[in-house]
């Protein structure tokens, strides 16, 4: 069993200081608890726990048929539900080998838009919360909660909304959906330029942010860093653009990249992303195609004996969905590749070397979502 | 010229504080802009609007004449992820003497119920449906698995 006391008796010289970061610190966003040495101010080593919220989903889904399985994965990454659903029914679809529907298809890239742009808002909130500034977290939550309002309307509930399900999606679109979204677009277009004059302007949070916490491109790539973490240090690593999925490769929008690879770049990418998430909305929300929303499936999926792997790119990064299958309605094996543990594993190389005040802002910039790294 | 930054850095720190404030202070006199809803309140002065779909709990609709669609197929406990639902069946004797299957209990236990549609999807009749209400704390463990069939309700006829 390991525990903090054997190293800090171990391995620590004399004028260093262990502390712990967590598992119930309001800056983690979640229970993840870090044991950082410190000289001094300074970050010497940084070492994440985890454990603290395993659920074990991937063994649970061993015992759930594939129409079920489905729903656990809300719970992973609970801030993009809609993506990870999204890649367990890419996954399911490609062993099956049905063809969606493209008005389940325009769907599924509508819902994913918004639950990104869901997200980045709830994201932006918390990072200006880290920082030091409250107020921006009642911003952000005003138009994030516009967006949960078209969820609930359509989905039928707010947060684990299990809407994408193999071979489509669960219910047709509420009426009101389509002049819900306008009006939420133009909420957003209008409050935008608040959010930057707020915070991205603000000269204490550019001083907290720029050249904090670096990630070269070279550590990037060798982390396996993906999403607009790996995008901010010039990993061009979009998974719509480069594996693209559903209707990805016939909608316009560009891949956001910056070179800095601090708090900073991150925080621009993600800002930008909002914009390109709200360019993918209005490309499709007046062009919804009619017909069916989900393809004819049996009732019990049996997927062909293999393997089978999809990936989406989630608020976060890259998501991957591994099946393997030996012919039954259950899975013999599933594993995810989750964006939030490979993000994670580069926290220490960001924060060496740094002050334990900028930790809370990498932390922050990197947008870890706990039950996503710890499955 | 280090100083000339430093100098310059706090006036722009003093100025973005500034802007801070005006937004503040634009709220303030702005109370419209303001959506907070207050949560008991609000239930009292039907303020309070829940989406049609939104998922409550699972029921079981009854009509007049205290009759359900359940045939008691157990499509809805082979769908659910979490053993929420267990049927026990009977057999009922019909007017010709012929027995047929029926519901004796439709157990539902909301404490294992994650809200996820798949048991209604999943029944073939309709006889469950999701509802609006999202209040359901009490004060006994054993009042959550509840049994959705009324007493003495059947059938409605003309469902196979």
């Amino acid at each position: 069993m390991y525990r903090e006391s054997q190293i800090i008796r171990n391995n620590t010289p004399d004028n260093y200081m262990v502390i712990n970061v967590g598992p119930q610190h309001p800056s983690t966003h979640g229970v993840l608890h870090f044991v950082i040495t410190l000289n001094g101010e300074t970050v010497v080593k940084l070492e994440p726990h985890l454990g603290y919220i395993h659920r074990s989903i991937e063994k649970m889904c061993e015992s759930l048929n594939y129409r079920q399985f489905v729903y656990v994965t809300s719970r992973m990454d609970y801030l993009s539900s809609h993506i990870n659903n999204h890649a367990c029914a890419l996954c399911v679809e490609q062993g099956l080998q049905v063809e969606i529907p493209e008005r389940a298809q325009v769907i599924r890239v509508l819902m994913d838009e918004l639950t990104r742009l869901a997200s980045h808002l709830l994201w932006w909130g918390s990072m200006a919360m880290d920082i030091g500034a409250l107020t921006p977290f009642f911003h952000a939550f005003r138009e994030r909660e516009m967006i949960t309002e078209i969820f609930e309307e359509t989905c039928g509930a707010r947060l684990t909304m299990n809407y994408i399900c193999p071979g489509g999606v669960m219910a047709d679109l509420h009426p009101d959906f389509q002049a819900k979204v306008k009006a939420f677009l133009k909420q957003l277009k209008e409050k935008l330029p608040e959010y930057h004059e707020l915070v991205t302007g603000n000269i204490i949070f550019q001083n907290r942010t720029k050249g904090i916490g670096i990630l070269s491109k070279k550590d990037a790539i060798s982390f396996g860093v993906s999403g607009p973490t790996a995008r901010a240090s010039g990993v061009s690593c979009d998974v719509r653009k480069r594996y693209p999925y559903e209707l990805y490769d016939k909608l316009e929008f560009k891949e956001v990249l910056e070179d800095g690879g601090d708090c900073w770049a991150r925080y621009l990418v993600r800002m930008e992303e909002i914009n390109q998430s709200v360019a993918i909305v209005e490309q499709l929300i007046d062009h919804i195609p009619e017909g069916d929303i989900q393809a004819k499936t049996k009732a019990v999926l049996k997927l062909p004996k293999g393997e089978f792997y999809s990936r989406v790119e989630t608020a976060r990064g890259d998501l991957g969905v591994y099946i393997v299958s030996e012919g039954g309605t259950t899975p013999y094996r599933i594993k995810f590749r989750s964006p939030g543990f490979s993000n994670l594993s580069a926290m220490e190389t960001m924060c060496k070397g740094g002050k334990i005040g900028d930790f809370v802002a990498v932390m922050g910039s990197v947008d870890l979502v706990i039950p996503d790294i710890d499955r | 010229m280090f100083i000339v930054d430093y100098i310059k850095e706090v006036f722009g720190a003093i100025k973005s504080l500034g802007t801070g404030m005006r937004r503040t202070f634009w709220y303030f006199v702005h109370p419209k802009e303001i959506i907070t809803e207050q949560y008991p309140e609000n239930k009292e002065n039907g303020q309070l609007i829940l989406a049609e779909r939104f998922r409550g709990e699972v029921v079981m609709p009854h009509d007049e004449n205290n009759e359900h669609a359940c045939t008691g197929c157990t499509a809805c406990e082979l769908a659910c992820p979490n053993g929420t639902i267990k049927i026990v069946t009977k057999f009922d004797i019909t007017p010709e003497g012929k027995k047929k299957k029926a519901i004796d209990q439709f157990v539902y236990r909301l404490e294992m119920c994650t809200m996820c549609n798949l048991c209604v999807e999943a029944c073939p009749s309709d006889a469950i449906i999701m509802t609006n209400d999202f209040e359901h704390s009490v004060y006994d463990r054993n009042e959550l698995t509840k049994i959705l069939n009324k007493p003495g309700s059947k059938i409605r006829d003309g469902i196979e």
